[in-house]
Parts: structure tokens; C-alpha cells; sequence
């Protein structure tokens, strides 16, 4: 009795709840941390990034139109996915990175929580990051964040999920939508997360992730004009001259530094913005 | 409504001069620099003159900071940070900044007169805003320096640095306050660079600096003009940029600490979008209209320089706006009653002309103020645009005078979108008596600052800035700290 | 109302626009008020007090500050209002108001005196052909709680007295439970029975409270006929304010141009100085321009404000303060 062939999986892109091959109908080959070919991957192009930042855009709009409460919900229904196909990314985690299965079960651990965590500040970012201003004149004047907009994210190349997650969740939580680059030669983690979005009532359109270049992307990202800020953090000695390019429209520009504390809002706070209502009190 | 049988013009009662006096502003002939606590020689510097951009007269001349000069300033700051300021404590600089707030108090009506001369804005202007505020905004940030631990970044904020901090010219000593302030409150130390055409105000807030014991090299003020802003900006040894000005200067300004590790805040233009609603309270609308586009001659980054209003209401509130603009009373900064100064520089209002020409080639129907102009000086009649298209370049450019664009739209949805459709997104206006739908469409609004049922109101407890390419950052409140913690 | 569309406007045009077709819109009943009144646009409180907050930093100077002070002093109603009034205050009161300064001729006479009913008949026998008026309070003044048929009344003694202006006093009391239709009809009656006298139908802001509500009087009170809309009685605690000025001279400014029907306002009650008074001036120049003026549209009423006019005239004239026993009591 010859052994059961298994049956592999095709990794795709993640754009507007789909989850289409590349337009340019390229791929390229990820191999594992041990030099062995794990998968075919689609090499996203400049189009579809311009296709997943329309989509965002879209997508934007119904997500911070949702209550708080709901997509504290959503996240949480996100980390509950992840949570029930906990072995599943354990197993991507391991190959990708070349971790023991401890430390893969570690760190997947750890980014589930993260997602948890970020659940947690949907209807708590308001009032902390918001507030009333006892102004000196006769109106009602308070402050609250909101999101940005559209945020592309080069997550981080090392760190295939854990990272991954830091650099979407935050920015979504908030209510901005995503478009994000996975690692380049750690990709699938991230696949699998994103792809469990579309069973985690997320509107599709909020997390949109490209695998493909990350050289052959950057660029496009940081100077897309719809885009409204960038997280920079996996871009490696690219980060300097992508910051400058995302100058030209004015980005919010977000990277990763080596002593930041994991309870620190500065990246939530880099993607919401203050807006102030002032309003006439009188009879 | 084609016979009229008797026509009451506005403003029977003709008002006389009422100047205010001059000489009440104390200016020296040139000024040096104000580095580590004291003025450098004036003769030790290139000098430029500031205009008195209503009579083109100068008013002094000051020094043209060169990059050694910035080089000496920040090493200035450097060291009053290192041995002094970080080992002050919160609340002893706290009575630093109450002690300035009350001297610029004292000193008002002086800093409004040099306010005025120097920057052409009426004499009311700088008198009951701009001074108030600045002195106002000293006090709010007075009250944080001791209690930064609640400001909600962390258990024990830390300052950044050293501050690079470079102002634009319509409002000089408010903008200086803002940067100053909190940058003090937090814990830094200072450079600051005034605008070119605006330096006089801060030359005396630097007096004040003395007045008040201030340590030297705390606060250090180098004019000059944009290579004297763009070695501050380049400066290795500054660890923070604060900029406000305009979105092309932003940009490169981005663009050139991207590579560093320097922090940056930016307060850019905008092209505020004033709504009109068809329920709204007529008579404040046409007062808001005025406010949110000829306070300050336009020159103001939040002004409301596009009037969206409700179709059904369109014609209605046109007219009244056009018989209120003919009200303006246009002309000299000094006199009490001026409502409308001298536009800031030759430069400036060359761009308000060409932006405007470009109007009328576009097809907009052009309505100018009668109000006689005075012959020498800066001038700019107040001016509205009718019948413009959002794909006009007056709808979509700062023209930053006294220039506005008036459209219409149909309901609250295509109100929202028009608003919206701007690369800019600083502030906005929203004018109606239904509360639910105020908040509908301020809740949709891609703006900093939103005013319902006013305009251009600020104050120190409120933060403000702008959402894409009118900056990041803000700048009041408890907010306006963070731009200078290292968090 | 509508315009054509926004086109370059001609000198001719700016301004306050008055059609010479006289339109009073007729009210046939409470229901057409009611749809009338609510097509106005409120008023936002805020907006109206930085408005005038703004206004009263005018700064009026040598020959404007000259000419301003005798045009309010030829728009003052010169008021006694007491139970303690007599003949003989009102002789003192009346030969002032023909005269304010007897050494200094130029100044001119006082628009009306002001007295209660019952003291009509001597305040005209002592201004005899003067050209200062006779005003009078009536309907029950200051309360306006008496029955209709009293206070017309009261209103017809007056003018038979001689009174050539009638003040009037609406009922709050209707206002304020919604019965417009009421205060309506009331102000029509009233000035049915004033016969060719003016009527000046006085709001009492200080009880309607909101800016909304004195919109809404002053065009119950313009629309039922008022010559002047009048903001208080000076006899509760919150009398003439500058905001509520604002917006009846908005209102006024307003039903002139949709009627061609010019309606005065009249400002009473804690109006004291010759600072305040210019203020009001500033604010009826700047809102509803020239045309409110004269005397014939723009009245103070006040007793002590006389005094300080002149003071501050002389004052203006010589370059000195001056003392109070200058000028007359009253």
C-alpha cells in the first residue's frame, strides 16, 4: 500500500476578502529555514498593490463606520482562528523560521495574545488617546483619534508572524485598513493569518497582504498617494529612502525601535490622528 | 425685487482715525541674535530689514543668521540642556513659563504694536488675539511642566533635546508660543527660527527671556531666512524639528530628517471647507464666513477658504455675505477700526494675484470689495469667487489672502465629499441647527480641527493640527506634549 | 426670497436693498404664523455676543464721536416711569427734553418724553407744539396682565390725552405658552386703537430669555403692525441688552427687505452711559445701516443717559471732564 500524497496548498495573495493569484501571474519559490522548497508564491506586482490599496480605501470607511465594540469583537473572533489552527501555524512558524516546535509554540502563543490584546483597545483608544479641552470661551470642545486611513506595512523579514501581527493589528485596531507586504522569504505565516480573516467577519478590504519583492514593492508603497502612513519597520537599509519618498505626500511614518516597550502606544498614536470638534454652547 | 425705493448703505456713521501710537513699540534701529542668553552685535552679522508691509517703510534691520550662527545657537541649546535645563526641575521650569506668560501680559500692547507693524494684521487683532493667546498659551503649559507623568505617555516622560523650531509669518509671536511652551514645559531646550518677513516679535519675547531670569541658552532665536530655517533643519546636533509653513517647504523638510534620527512635527496648509447648511442660523453664518476667511487678511493655514453651502440657501446667503465683505472696513493695521490689513509681503500677495487672475481665466465669477486701498503698502480687497467648480484651482489651492471660493452642494453626504476632496485636511467648518447631523458630518470630515457653528477659534487647552498633507503632529492640549517627549 | 444669481454687484446695489412694493404677508390665522415664524433660522447665542463683543471694540473718535453723541441724544425717550411721578417732575422732564442744554443751543432737542397715561394730557400741554413727542406706556404696562378690553382702553385714554406714541407691552405670558396666534391679535387691536399714533410693542427680552424667542416676538410684532419693536420695559431685571439689539436690528433690517416696511427699534432700560450708547450706535450702523440712523428708527429709552450725553459732549468740545452739577437733575 503506497503512502497518502499530500495535498499541497497554493499561497495566494489576500486582497479585498479574495484571495487571487498575482495579476502578472508571477510566483516565485520560498524554501524553508533549512534550504528545502516549501512553496510557490505569488510575486505580487505594482498593480496589485494599487488593486489592495482601492480596496482598503473601501474598506476603511466601513470599518471605522462599525461600532468599537465590534471590532474589538472581530479581533478577537481573528485570535479565536488562529487559536483553533494554533498547530497549523506552529508548523509554518517552525519551517519558516527554523525554530525548535518550543519555541515556534512559543511564539505563535505570543502573537495570538498580541491579537488579543489589540481587541482590547478598540473602545478603549478613544478615551485614552481623546478627551474633553476646557477651552476659555462658551463651546463644548473634545478631541478624538481617529484613524488615519489606508497604512501600508512592510512587516518586519525575520519575525514571520509574531512581527506580522505587531504591525497590522495595531494600525487596524484603531481603524485604519491594511495593506501589507509579508516578509519576502518568510511569507507563509502571515498567508495563513490573513487568510483567516475571511472567517472572522473582518469587511474584506481591512487586511489586504502582498507577498512577492519586498524591493520591487517598497517603492510603490511609499509613494502611493492613497496611502496615508507607513509602517517601515521590515525594510531594512531601504528604511531611510523610503521615508523619504513617503515625504512626498506627507506620511505618518511609523518604524520599529530596538528599546521600544511592548505596552508603549506610540505606533497606535503614529496612526490615529487628533480631530477636534468645537461646538457653540449657548440657549 | 428690481425697484428699490430707498437704499441703506452700511456704515453711515463714518468712523475717524483711531490710531494706535507707534512709538508705544520701543524698536531698536538693527538687532543681533539671541544666543545663550544674550543679544550678539548686530554689526557682527549680515543684516536684512523688516518691512512695515503697509507703508513698505522698514522697521529695523536684523541679522541674517549664517550656518556658523546656527552651528554656535544649537551648541548653545546643547549645553544649556546638558547642564542646566534637564537638571531643572518640573516645577521650578514651570515658574519659568508663568513668569513669561505674565511679562508678555505686561508687555501687550507693546508686542501688539510691533505685532501689527511688522506683520500688517489689524492692530484689534493682534490686541485681542494674538497677544492674549500667546500669553495664554504660556500659562496652559506652565501648569504641565510638574506633572508630565500625567500626561498619559508614560510613568516618567523624557524630553527630547535639543528643539529646532522654525515659524511662519501670520501669526509671529502666537507661533512662537506654541513652539516654545511646551517644548519648555516638557524639557527642552530651544532654537528658534522667525520668518523671514516677521522677525521683530520674538526679538522681544527674547527680552522678555532676559526679564525673566531664563537660564541662558535655554531659549536661542536666530533670524534669517530659508538657509538660516534649512541649516537648523540639517543640523546634526538638533534632535527635534518643529515646522509650520507651507506644505511644499513641509515636504522637503520630511524629507530631509528622514534619513536621521531627528523627531518632526509639521503644521502644514490646508483648504478649510466652510459648510453651510440650510437650517443654519443666517446672520452667525455670514459672520463666520467673514471670520473663517478675513481674519488674519486669509493668511491663516485653517482659514475657511471654501464656502460649501446648501443649494436651497445659496443665493440667500450671497447675498448677505456679499453686502457684509463690502462692510469691511480695509486699510491701516494701526487704526482700531481696521477689519482688514496689509497683506504680509510683496511675494505673498503677488501669489494671491496670480492664483486669483487664474480664478477669472477659470470662469469663476470674481466679486471684489469697493473699499478704496491705500497707495503704498501691501493691499488685497477682499475678494469671493462665485459659481467655482471643485476642479478649479482656486478650490483646490491655497491661495492664503483674503480670497474665497464659494460652491454648493445638495445633501449632507455630497457636502462631506466635497469637504473632503482636498489633499489637505486641517480644518473645517459645519454650520446648522441640527445637532444629530452636525456631528454626522464632523464624524466624516478628514480635518484636525473641526468648528461647529464657529470658526477660528483656538485656544490653548485645544489641540490642533492637520491629517495628510497638512502635517502631523498637534500642537495645545495635552496632545501638543507629545511632540516634545521621547515617547 | 431670491436673487439672481451671484454676478459682479454695482455700487447701486450694496447695501441694504428695499423693494418699493409694499408686501406685508397677511396672516389669516395662528397656523400661518406659526409656519411663518418657524421658516426663520434660529439664532446661534454664541455667534450673536462675539458679534457684538467685536463691535463694541469700535473705537469712535473726534467728529464721529461728536456727531454720534447728538444723534443719541436726539434719539432719546426721556423716561419717568414711577408710581411717584407728578406734574411737576413731568414739567422738569419735558422742559429738559426741548432743551437739554440751555447754555448751548446746538444741542439738539430729545425725540419724545415717555410718561404713564394718566400724565399724557400735561406732558403735552407743557411741550405744547415742540416737536419732542409724547409717548406713553400702555396695555397694563409693565405686566401687560389685564384683559384685552382694558388695555385697549388704556391704549385709547393715552391717545386721547395726546399721546402721538403708544408703547406696548406684549403678553409673555402667551408667548411663552405658544399662544403666538394671541399675542398676535392683541398687538393688531392695539394698533387699531392708536389711530394715526405710533405703536412701539415692547418684547421684555429679559423675560423671553432666549435670542430665538425675541426673533420670533419681534416679527409677531412687526407683521401685526409695530412702528417700533422696543426690548424692554426697564422694569425686571434684565433690560436692554446689545445682543438682543443685534437681533432685532437683524430682524428689522430683514422685514424691511422682504416688505419695504421700515420698523424702528427702540433699546430701554439700563442705558446709563454715553459709552454704552455709542456701542448700540456702532451696532445699528454696522447691521442695519444708515436708514436706522434718525430718530425716526432708533430710540433710546433712558432718564440719566441725557445727562452723561452732555457731559461727555462738553467734554468732547472742550478737551475738560466735567462735574456732574453741570447739568440739571432732570
Amino acid at each position: 500500500m503506497s503512502e497518502r500524497l499530500d495535498v499541497k496548498k497554493t499561497y495566494k495573495l489576500v486582497v479585498n476578502g479574495a484571495f487571487p493569484r498575482s495579476e502578472s501571474g508571477r510566483s516565485y519559490q520560498v524554501v524553508a529555514a533549512d534550504g528545502k522548497f516549501l512553496a510557490n508564491v505569488a510575486q505580487a506586482s505594482r498593480k496589485d498593490l494599487r488593486e489592495a490599496v482601492v480596496a482598503a480605501r473601501a474598506a476603511q470607511i466601513k470599518w471605522w463606520n462599525a461600532t468599537a465594540y465590534n471590532r474589538g469583537q472581530v479581533l478577537y473572533r481573528w485570535a479565536e482562528m488562529a487559536e483553533s489552527r494554533r498547530e497549523e501555524l506552529v508548523e509554518h512558524v517552525q519551517l519558516a523560521e527554523g525554530l525548535k516546535k518550543k519555541d515556534a509554540q512559543l511564539s505563535v502563543a505570543r502573537a495570538i495574545d498580541r491579537i488579543v490584546w489589540y481587541s482590547g483597545w478598540t473602545d478603549k483608544v478613544t478615551q485614552v488617546l481623546g478627551g474633553a479641552n476646557p477651552v476659555a470661551g462658551p463651546f463644548f470642545n473634545f478631541s478624538l483619534p481617529v484613524p488615519s486611513g489606508v497604512i501600508g506595512v512592510v512587516a518586519p523579514q525575520q519575525s514571520s508572524l509574531e512581527g506580522f501581527v505587531e504591525a497590522v493589528a495595531a494600525p487596524i485596531c484603531v481603524g485604519n485598513a491594511v495593506v501589507a507586504l509579508a516578509s519576502e522569504l518568510r511569507p507563509t505565516p502571515a498567508i495563513v493569518l490573513a487568510e483567516m480573516t475571511a472567517t472572522s467577519d473582518f469587511p474584506g478590504g481591512v487586511l489586504n497582504v502582498l507577498t512577492g519583492f519586498t524591493g520591487e514593492l517598497v517603492a510603490p508603497l511609499a509613494t502611493h498617494e492613497d496611502i496615508d502612513g507607513v509602517d517601515l519597520t521590515g525594510s531594512g537599509e531601504l528604511s531611510d529612502e523610503l521615508a523619504r519618498l513617503a515625504a512626498g505626500s506627507i506620511k505618518r511614518v511609523y518604524r520599529a525601535r530596538a528599546n521600544d516597550d511592548e505596552n508603549s502606544l506610540r505606533q497606535l498614536r503614529t496612526f490615529v490622528e487628533t480631530s477636534t470638534v468645537w461646538h457653540t454652547i449657548g440657549q | 425685487m428690481t425697484d428699490h425705493s430707498l437704499t441703506s448703505e452700511l456704515g453711515g456713521l463714518s468712523y475717524d482715525p483711531a490710531p494706535e501710537s507707534a512709538s508705544i513699540a520701543r524698536l531698536q534701529p538693527s538687532y543681533g541674535l539671541f544666543l545663550d542668553g544674550e543679544f550678539t552685535a548686530p554689526e557682527s552679522h549680515e543684516q536684512f530689514a523688516s518691512l512695515n508691509p503697509a507703508t513698505e517703510e522698514t522697521l529695523a534691520t536684523v541679522a541674517l543668521a549664517s550656518s556658523a550662527d546656527v552651528d554656535t545657537a544649537v551648541a548653545c541649546a546643547r549645553r544649556a540642556y546638558t547642564k542646566v535645563w534637564s537638571k531643572t526641575t518640573g516645577a521650578e521650569r514651570a515658574k519659568y513659563l508663568f513668569r513669561i506668560a505674565r511679562l508678555i501680559q505686561e508687555r501687550s500692547r507693546e508686542l501688539a504694536v510691533v505685532e501689527t507693524l511688522d506683520n500688517g494684521k489689524p492692530i484689534r487683532e493682534s490686541r485681542d488675539v494674538d497677544i492674549p493667546l500667546a500669553a495664554a498659551h504660556f500659562f496652559y503649559y506652565a501648569g504641565w511642566a510638574d506633572k508630565l507623568e500625567h500626561a498619559g505617555f508614560g510613568a516618567s516622560p523624557r524630553p527630547i533635546g535639543v528643539a529646532g523650531q522654525i515659524i511662519p509669518w501670520n501669526f509671529p509671536l502666537l507661533m512662537a508660543a506654541w513652539k516654545l511652551a511646551p517644548a519648555l514645559a516638557a524639557g527642552n531646550t530651544c532654537v528658534l527660527k522667525p520668518a523671514e518677513t516677521t522677525p521683530l516679535s520674538a526679538l522681544i519675547l527674547a527680552e522678555i527671556f532676559q526679564q525673566a531670569g531664563l537660564p541662558d541658552g535655554v531659549v536661542n532665536i536666530v533670524t534669517g531666512d530659508g538657509t538660516t530655517g534649512a541649516a537648523l533643519v540639517d543640523h546634526p546636533g538638533v534632535d527635534k524639528i518643529a515646522f509650520t509653513g507651507s506644505t511644499e517647504v513641509g515636504r522637503l523638510i520630511q524629507e530631509r530628517v528622514a534619513a536621521t534620527p531627528k523627531r518632526l512635527t509639521l503644521e502644514l496648509g490646508g483648504k478649510g471647507a466652510n459648510i453651510v447648511f440650510e437650517d443654519a442660523p443666517i446672520d452667525e453664518v455670514i459672520e463666520g464666513i467673514i471670520d473663517g476667511i478675513f481674519f488674519n487678511q486669509g493668511h491663516v493655514c485653517c482659514a475657511g477658504s471654501r464656502l460649501l453651502v446648501q443649494e436651497s440657501v445659496a443665493d440667500e446667503v450671497l447675498r448677505r455675505l456679499l453686502r457684509r465683505v463690502d462692510q469691511l472696513r480695509v486699510g491701516d493695521p494701526m487704526d482700531k477700526n481696521t477689519d482688514v490689513g496689509a497683506i504680509n509681503s510683496a511675494a505673498q500677495l503677488e501669489r494671491i494675484r496670480e492664483l486669483t487672475t487664474w480664478g477669472e481665466e477659470e470662469g469663476a465669477t470674481r466679486y471684489t470689495s469697493a473699499c478704496e486701498l491705500p497707495d503704498r503698502g501691501y493691499w488685497f480687497a477682499p475678494t469671493v469667487f462665485a459659481d467655482v467648480a471643485q476642479s478649479h484651482r482656486i478650490a483646490r489651492d491655497e491661495i492664503f489672502g483674503p480670497v474665497l471660493s464659494v460652491l454648493t452642494f445638495r445633501t449632507p453626504e455630497e457636502a462631506v465629499a466635497k469637504a473632503n476632496n482636498s489633499k489637505y485636511g486641517l480644518a473645517c467648518g459645519v454650520w446648522s441647527e441640527k445637532g444629530s447631523r452636525t456631528l454626522w458630518v464632523a464624524q466624516r470630515l478628514r480635518a484636525g480641527v473641526i468648528w461647529a457653528n464657529t470658526y477660528n477659534k483656538f485656544d490653548p487647552t485645544s489641540p490642533f493640527g492637520g491629517v495628510r498633507e497638512s502635517g502631523f503632529g498637534r500642537e495645545g492640549g495635552r496632545h501638543g506634549l507629545e511632540a516634545y517627549l521621547d515617547v | 426670497m431670491s436673487i439672481a444669481p451671484l454676478r459682479p454687484v454695482d455700487a447701486r446695489d450694496r447695501g441694504i436693498l428695499v423693494p418699493a412694493v409694499v408686501s406685508i404677508p397677511t396672516i389669516h390665522n395662528e397656523d400661518e404664523l406659526r409656519r411663518y415664524l418657524s421658516a426663520l433660522s434660529g439664532v446661534d447665542a454664541v455667534g450673536v455676543e462675539s458679534r457684538v463683543a467685536k463691535l463694541s471694540t469700535r473705537s469712535l473718535k473726534k467728529s464721529t464721536k461728536l456727531t454720534a453723541i447728538d444723534l443719541a441724544i436726539s434719539m432719546v425717550d426721556l423716561t419717568t416711569l414711577e408710581g411717584a411721578d407728578t406734574q411737576g417732575r413731568v414739567t422738569s422732564l419735558c422742559t429738559k427734553a426741548m432743551r437739554p442744554d440751555p447754555s448751548d443751543l446746538a444741542v439738539p432737542a430729545v425725540a419724545a418724553v415717555c410718561v404713564y397715561p394718566d400724565l399724557v394730557a400735561h406732558a403735552r400741554r407743557v411741550l405744547g407744539d415742540s416737536p419732542v413727542a409724547v409717548a406713553s406706556v400702555a396695555t397694563a404696562f409693565p405686566s401687560g396682565r389685564a384683559s384685552l378690553s382694558v388695555k385697549l382702553l388704556d391704549v385709547a385714554e393715552a391717545v386721547q390725552a395726546g399721546a402721538d406714541e403708544i408703547d406696548m407691552v406684549i403678553d409673555r405670558g402667551a408667548f411663552l405658552a405658544g399662544r403666538w396666534g394671541q399675542v398676535f391679535d392683541e398687538i393688531v387691536a392695539v394698533k387699531a386703537a392708536c389711530g394715526s399714533a405710533h405703536l412701539k410693542v415692547i418684547l421684555e427680552t429679559g423675560e423671553l430669555v432666549t435670542y430665538d424667542n425675541v426673533k420670533r416676538a419681534s416679527w409677531i410684532a412687526m407683521l401685526g403692525g409695530a412702528d417700533f419693536i422696543k426690548t424692554s420695559t426697564g422694569k425686571v431685571g434684565v433690560n436692554a441688552t446689545l445682543p438682543f439689539a443685534l437681533v432685532m436690528l437683524e430682524a428689522a433690517r430683514d422685514f424691511a427687505e422682504q416688505t419695504g416696511q421700515l420698523v424702528g427699534v427702540k433699546v430701554a432700560g439700563g442705558i446709563r452711559t454715553t459709552k454704552d450708547a455709542l456701542k448700540y450706535l456702532v451696532v445699528v450702523n454696522e447691521t442695519a445701516g444708515a436708514t436706522w440712523l434718525t430718530a425716526e428708527f432708533f430710540r433710546f429709552g433712558a432718564s440719566s443717559l441725557l445727562n452723561d450725553l452732555l457731559m461727555q459732549r462738553l467734554k468732547q468740545r472742550t478737551g475738560a471732564y466735567v462735574r456732574p452739577d453741570e447739568f440739571s437733575g432732570d
